[in-house]
């Protein structure tokens, strides 16, 4: 493989992998503040890319991407407030099944609004053929778009987490609900935080990386799917690892098309999944001793 | 078994009859042809049912168990075996008189598997991968296990999507009917086919198949092992704390389920002569945990005569374009205010009766 083709191919990996942390990151969220992994979690992408192309007749390109992640914000604290906020410690099997319910539904009520069609956001910057050259290497400023993107939302997610008032109160909840019941923490407040924080990245990330992938009804599903990957790779609930987890699985994946063909590619990252829960379910950056304390 | 099941399995049996006889009467037999359907996806539905709800083990790769069946049925008994008669793995299938001779549609030399071998080999494969993946899948739990069978289920859909010997986006066609009996005396002979002049026999087949395959469960849920998995389900720990080999059990019970699945798969295949990728799609899996939700998880009864309900009605096409909402809407209206199923209603209604009349 010439440098070339090699630099190529690390920069589709990187861009799809951010976009795959993402999403990885979202799952955490939720999965920190209420133990659930959200199966719905590819549907906010998806509704993101659509509501944007839908507004963007009527806006100019970043208010209607902000209005996007505004109404996906609004759709998933609703999901919250309707499906999850008045069950009494439901068991796992039960909100599985309830947010596999959810998705079905997003993505159906999808169909019925937006139709099968396929459909794209246009390039932020220039167009389809607008290339920057780095070297030898060619890239769209969408990538570079996408990758910025992803890396302020993960800054400022740390800076959020860690250096506000709400961050701390959501940290608390996920570390010990009990005892930040006890200071004065509304749990339950928090989990619909949670469910908005996680629908907005998505719908983010959404936006950005509809030029590139495009936006179809059901273009969620694969990247939950991804996402998942991702996220247990990098150990369920530790957002920070979901980023190298999800770079590394991108790049895995744009790599692998070289040696395999393009159809096989869902079949590899979940092959990885597979793999990774049978070994290593803490994840690669998890440590087992803790894990152990857990229930897989 | 106890009386109490033997009546309900006979009181089926009337059910079927009673079913036949009404169509029969209204002259609309056309009926039993997605009856006929729906019966064997009830198939997968109950197997399905005594993994979730005896043992306590989601799948969300059922789907893949029944297309395993159905693809490897339809590809032994479609393909063209002439070029290969020569190479080892053909020629024990011949020895073995698992090979029949015929004509492709321009009269060349069709060399295909036997229906019956096919059927054989498609279970005995279905079974051999759930052995294979519930080893290491099974000691997940919850979210992680949920996530292993879905992977598990794509993996098998994309596969058939992308391999031309399962005739990747098209399926495959064209599957003869599966001769069960041959011709003997006045009766004709007993062929698993979607001909028109079989629908009866092939409703009577598929019902009886499903009586069969549920007195089986019901069977299996009485037993030392039903006990055992019930154990398993309310507390792992204390099952396994009281002598229960927990993991020889999940495996079993998955390794039974999927085998309902694939003969499920197999025999449909051959009904509707043919199949298609859609039948390994995740929705197709998550219908099938719907309708097991819907059913109760722990009652039997109440997962085949819901699975096979919901089935037809979705068949017929009730429900139109909203086919996979009103699916996942059946999902969540159970799961948040009936989790023990719409039969487990039934308690709640006798209740309230019984509040309004003291």
């Amino acid at each position: 493989m010439s440098p070339d083709l090699f630099f190529q191919y690390l920069f589709a990996g990187i861009t799809y992998g951010s976009i795959y942390a993402i999403v990885a990151i979202g799952f955490n969220i939720i999965y920190n503040a209420t133990g659930i992994i959200n199966f719905a979690q590819g549907e906010f992408v998806m509704l993101g890319g659509m509501i944007s192309i839908s507004l963007l007749p009527h806006l100019p390109l970043p208010l209607a991407i902000a209005g996007a992640v505004a109404a996906t914000m609004v759709i998933g604290a609703l999901i919250e407030m309707v499906f999850i906020r008045w069950l009494e410690s439901p068991s796992v099997l039960r909100m599985i099944i309830i947010t596999i319910g959810i998705s079905i539904l997003l993505r159906e009520s999808a169909l019925h609004v937006w139709g099968e069609s396929i459909r794209s956001l246009p390039y932020f910057f220039g167009n389809e053929i607008t290339v920057l050259n780095l070297g030898s290497v060619h890239l769209s400023p969408q990538v570079l778009v996408v990758i910025a993107a992803c890396a302020v939302m993960v800054a400022g997610l740390n800076v959020f987490f860690k250096g506000t008032p709400i961050g701390r109160e959501m940290r608390a909840c996920a570390a010990n609900r009990t005892a930040a019941l006890l200071c004065g923490i509304s749990a339950r407040n928090m989990v619909t935080l949670s469910f908005m924080l996680s629908a907005g990245i998505g719908a983010l990330a959404g936006c950005v990386m509809s030029p590139i992938t495009y936006t179809q009804y059901d273009s969620g599903t694969s990247l939950a799917i991804k996402g998942f990957t991702v996220a247990i790779l990098g150990g369920l609930g530790n957002s920070m690892a979901a980023v190298s987890a999800g770079i590394l699985l991108g790049v895995i994946e744009a790599f692998s098309v070289s040696v395999l063909p393009l159809a096989f590619q869902d079949a590899i990252s979940i092959t990885i999944l597979l793999i990774i829960l049978f070994v290593r379910p803490h994840g690669l950056f998890g440590s087992s001793e803790a894990a152990r304390l857990k229930d897989f | 078994m106890r009386t109490r099941n033997t009546l309900a399995l006979g009181g089926l049996c009337l059910l079927v009859a009673c079913i036949h006889l009404l169509t029969a009467l209204t002259g609309s037999q056309y009926y039993l042809t997605q009856l006929t359907m729906s019966a064997y996806y009830g198939l997968v539905i109950i197997g399905l049912g005594t993994l979730m709800g005896y043992a306590g083990q989601i799948s969300i790769g059922h789907a893949g168990f029944f297309a395993i069946g159905g693809y490897l049925a339809a590809a032994l008994t479609t393909r063209n075996l002439e070029p290969f008669l020569t190479s080892p793995p053909v020629r024990w299938l011949e020895a073995l008189g698992m090979l029949r001779a015929g004509q492709d549609l321009y009269g060349a030399r069709l060399i295909t598997v036997e229906p019956w071998a096919a059927c054989c080999l498609a279970v005995a494969a279905a079974a051999l991968i759930a052995l294979v993946i519930g080893i290491p899948v099974l000691k997940l739990k919850g979210h992680y296990l949920a996530m292993a069978t879905l992977g598990f289920g794509t993996i098998i859909y994309r596969v058939l999507l992308a391999s031309p010997y399962f005739g990747e986006a098209d399926g495959i066609s064209e599957v003869p009917g599966f001769p069960l009996l041959p011709a003997m005396g006045s009766l004709g002979p007993v062929v698993v086919s979607g001909d028109p002049g079989h629908r009866v026999m092939n409703y009577y087949l598929a019902c009886g198949l499903l009586i069969v395959g549920a007195g089986l469960l019901l069977n299996l849920i009485e037993s030392r092992v039903g006990r055992a998995l019930r154990a398993l389900h309310s507390s792992e720990e204390a099952a396994e704390a009281s002598g229960v080999d927990t993991a020889r059990f999940k495996l079993k019970v998955f390794i039974l389920s999927a085998v309902y699945a694939a003969l499920a798969g197999v025999l449909l295949t051959h009904f509707n002569g043919g199949i298609g990728p859609s039948e390994a799609s995740v929705m197709k899996s998550v219908r099938y945990v719907a309708l097991v939700a819907v059913g109760g998880m722990t009652n039997l009864w109440g997962t085949l005569l819901m699975g096979v309900g919901l089935t037809f009605l979705s068949l017929r096409g009730v429900f139109g374009t909203y086919d996979d909402a009103v699916f996942g809407m059946i999902l969540i209206g159970v799961m948040l205010f009936a989790p023990g199923g719409i039969l487990s209603l039934r308690h709640l209604l006798r209740g309230l009766l019984a509040g309004a009349r003291s």
